[in-house]
């Protein structure tokens, strides 16, 4: 079966003026798919950026073994500090992970979904893999699994994956040229040998294309994870999703490269840079124009636990898990409930396909539309605006417009409160905060402090407290329509805006 | 003859389930090669099959206590690169 893909013709909003099909992408994107679809991703938060705020996912460790090297990672198994792809704390045999997936389960109400991503590549070690699976798919049945990929075993393991009812899999796909593949990949383990260079590449890239292709043909969802590294493969990434598309793949996730010395990685040590958020911001906008792209990613260790945007693996290590008693009939019940209630939730906060966000007659009789704003929001979940400024690690990017509100990406910054006040190199946290909110101009939060507010106001970033405990997208879009109705935003050719509201 | 696995190992594993032998252990502090086993995959491969899958540039010597991929032959840092670059951290 050849799944749809969403294309421009489908994701449209009901009036031009937004550049890409990102237009409504933000609220219910996946609205033009068949109801089959939408079940399997509607609460999976790797797969739907709504079900994100809602649902939590984890990752078990137990494939420690990788058969290609990739120039941005470096697999130190120890380091309970970073995150990022490919590093974890500790590692599991298949029992100790299923032992703790139950315990996570039972803990954790929002959590819908197991991924095996690593450390290294799950099907480069298919029986610890496979034997998680079987398990699991006894032991918690309700429990979605899903499998993280480089692809060059896979084309071997899509019956066995197809067995086990692993109906979504990620596959990162860098590129689909090999020369551009011989900068990223130094080599691979292929047929006994070790295997460099070009070679290498054009190998990988025809068993990660045959590979989802037999994915796609027997209805497996498929995500294709793409890392941005400026000046390798940034200009690429187009063409890679013009291909993935047709191939079948469901959705595509760009991701910026992280890359730093103390890393031990090639990008790392050789100084290659990752991509600033705009360049990020643009690309993606780029590739939506061919498919479904997901931005709201935080690019997560192989054992983390929790909420997309938090990791609770620290509460849930081995020797911790051992001790628990588990009620799981009983854990499983709860959690149905749970998520009963927050699927009801993030259908009441979705806004009617196709609705304009800002009423026209708000923009009275201008010819020029006022010019986007984005605007950075603080929220520990469920699809609302309820952290106080000084508590969050992250901040959700929203894009305002007059058409609509769509989600941007995240940035990551130091908790503000309870943190120290300096990081050491003389700039404050605050300071960090207020570099990583660049080019938003509001952020909205539950409460916020004296020091920060005005810190914030003289940076240039309207905060604004009013709007706590309201649902993101609705209160986004509140404060753009105040700040249209002003007369603060300039227009697209930078002509400040008179208007009144309703004139 | 045979091949050993040194303390650079980080335990991945990937090594272990091809060896054609049965001479690769999992071990504290790390994997280890059982020399009495070994035979460098002579007559079974052209190369020795834990040297051409193990991602730790040192971390696995040959008979003469050589290392299979020395510095900078995996991950494409030249040495002296990695030298600079790790006496930066250390003095920050």
């Amino acid at each position: 079966m050849q799944l749809p893909v969403i294309g421009r013709q489908v994701a449209q909003p009901s009036e031009g003026g937004c550049s890409a099909s990102g237009c409504g992408g933000s609220s219910d994107h996946l609205s033009h798919l068949p109801q089959s679809i939408r079940d399997k991703v509607r609460d999976h938060p790797c797969y739907s950026e709504e079900a994100h705020h809602h649902f939590a996912r984890m990752h078990v460790a137990v494939a420690p073994a990788c058969n290609i090297q990739c120039h941005y990672c470096n697999r130190k198994y120890d380091c309970a500090n970073e995150s990022r792809p490919g590093v974890v704390s500790e590692l599991l045999t298949p029992d100790q992970a299923v032992k703790k997936v139950i315990a996570v389960a039972a803990h954790i109400p929002q959590m819908t979904v197991l991924g095996i991503a690593g450390p290294g590549d799950p099907l480069a070690n298919p029986e610890r893999t496979f034997e998680t699976f079987r398990q699991l798919s006894e032991k918690a049945p309700d429990i979605k699994l899903c499998v993280s990929t480089n692809g060059l075993s896979l084309p071997d393991h899509v019956e066995a994956l197809c067995q086990h009812n692993i109906d979504h899999v990620t596959i990162t796909i860098n590129c689909v040229d090999p020369e551009i593949g011989a900068k990223i990949y130094p080599w691979i383990f292929w047929n006994n040998r070790r295997i460099k260079g070009r070679r290498a590449a054009e190998i990988l890239i025809q068993r990660q294309q045959q590979g989802l292709q037999m994915l796609t043909e027997r209805g497996v969802l498929v995500k294709v994870n793409s890392v941005m590294i400026p000046g390798v493969n940034d200009r690429h990434l187009e063409e890679v999703s013009q291909v993935v598309k047709a191939k079948g793949a469901f959705l595509h996730n760009v991701m910026p490269l992280i890359a730093e010395a103390e890393h031990g990685t090639f990008y790392g040590v050789m100084g290659q840079r990752g991509p600033t958020h705009g360049e990020l911001q643009s690309l993606q906008d780029k590739c939506a124009g061919n498919m479904n792209l997901m931005r709201h990613c935080r690019q997560c260790r192989a054992d983390a636990v929790g909420m997309l945007g938090e990791d609770r693996g620290g509460e849930f290590t081995m020797d911790k898990v051992e001790e628990m008693i588990i009620d799981y009939e009983a854990a499983m019940r709860e959690r149905a409930a749970y998520q009963q209630v927050a699927l009801a939730t993030l259908e009441a906060q979705r806004k009617p396909a196709g609705e304009q966000r800002i009423p026209l007659t708000a923009l009275g009789g201008r010819k020029r539309t006022p010019r986007p704003m984005l605007v950075a929001v603080a929220t520990t979940g469920g699809g609302v605006i309820n952290q106080h400024f000084g508590d969050a690690r992250e901040f959700l990017v929203y894009e305002a417009s007059p058409m609509d509100v769509r989600f941007i990406g995240h940035r990551k910054v130091e908790r503000y409160c309870g943190g120290g006040s300096s990081s050491g190199d003389g700039e404050s946290v605050l300071q960090k905060t207020i570099a990583a909110l660049a080019g938003c101009e509001a952020v909205l939060c539950s409460k916020i402090g004296y020091e920060p507010w005005e810190m914030l106001e003289q940076a240039g970033v309207a905060p604004n407290g009013e709007h706590a405990m309201e649902p993101i997208e609705q209160a986004v879009s509140a404060v753009y329509a105040e700040l249209v109705a002003k007369g603060r935003r300039r227009d697209a050719a930078g002509e400040e805006i008179f208007l009144q509201a309703g004139t | 003859m045979a091949y050993q696995i040194i303390d650079s190992c980080v335990n991945c594993w990937a090594c272990e389930p091809l060896c054609p032998s049965g001479a690769i252990h999992s071990a504290q502090p790390h994997f280890f090669i059982d020399r009495n086993r070994c035979n460098e995959c002579d007559g079974e491969h052209v190369e020795a099959q834990c040297a051409s899958i193990c991602p730790i540039e040192g971390a696995i010597l040959d008979r003469w206590g050589v290392p299979a991929n020395p510095p900078g032959s995996l991950t494409g840092i030249p040495p002296a690169r990695m030298r600079a670059a790790m006496a930066e951290i250390r003095s920050r």
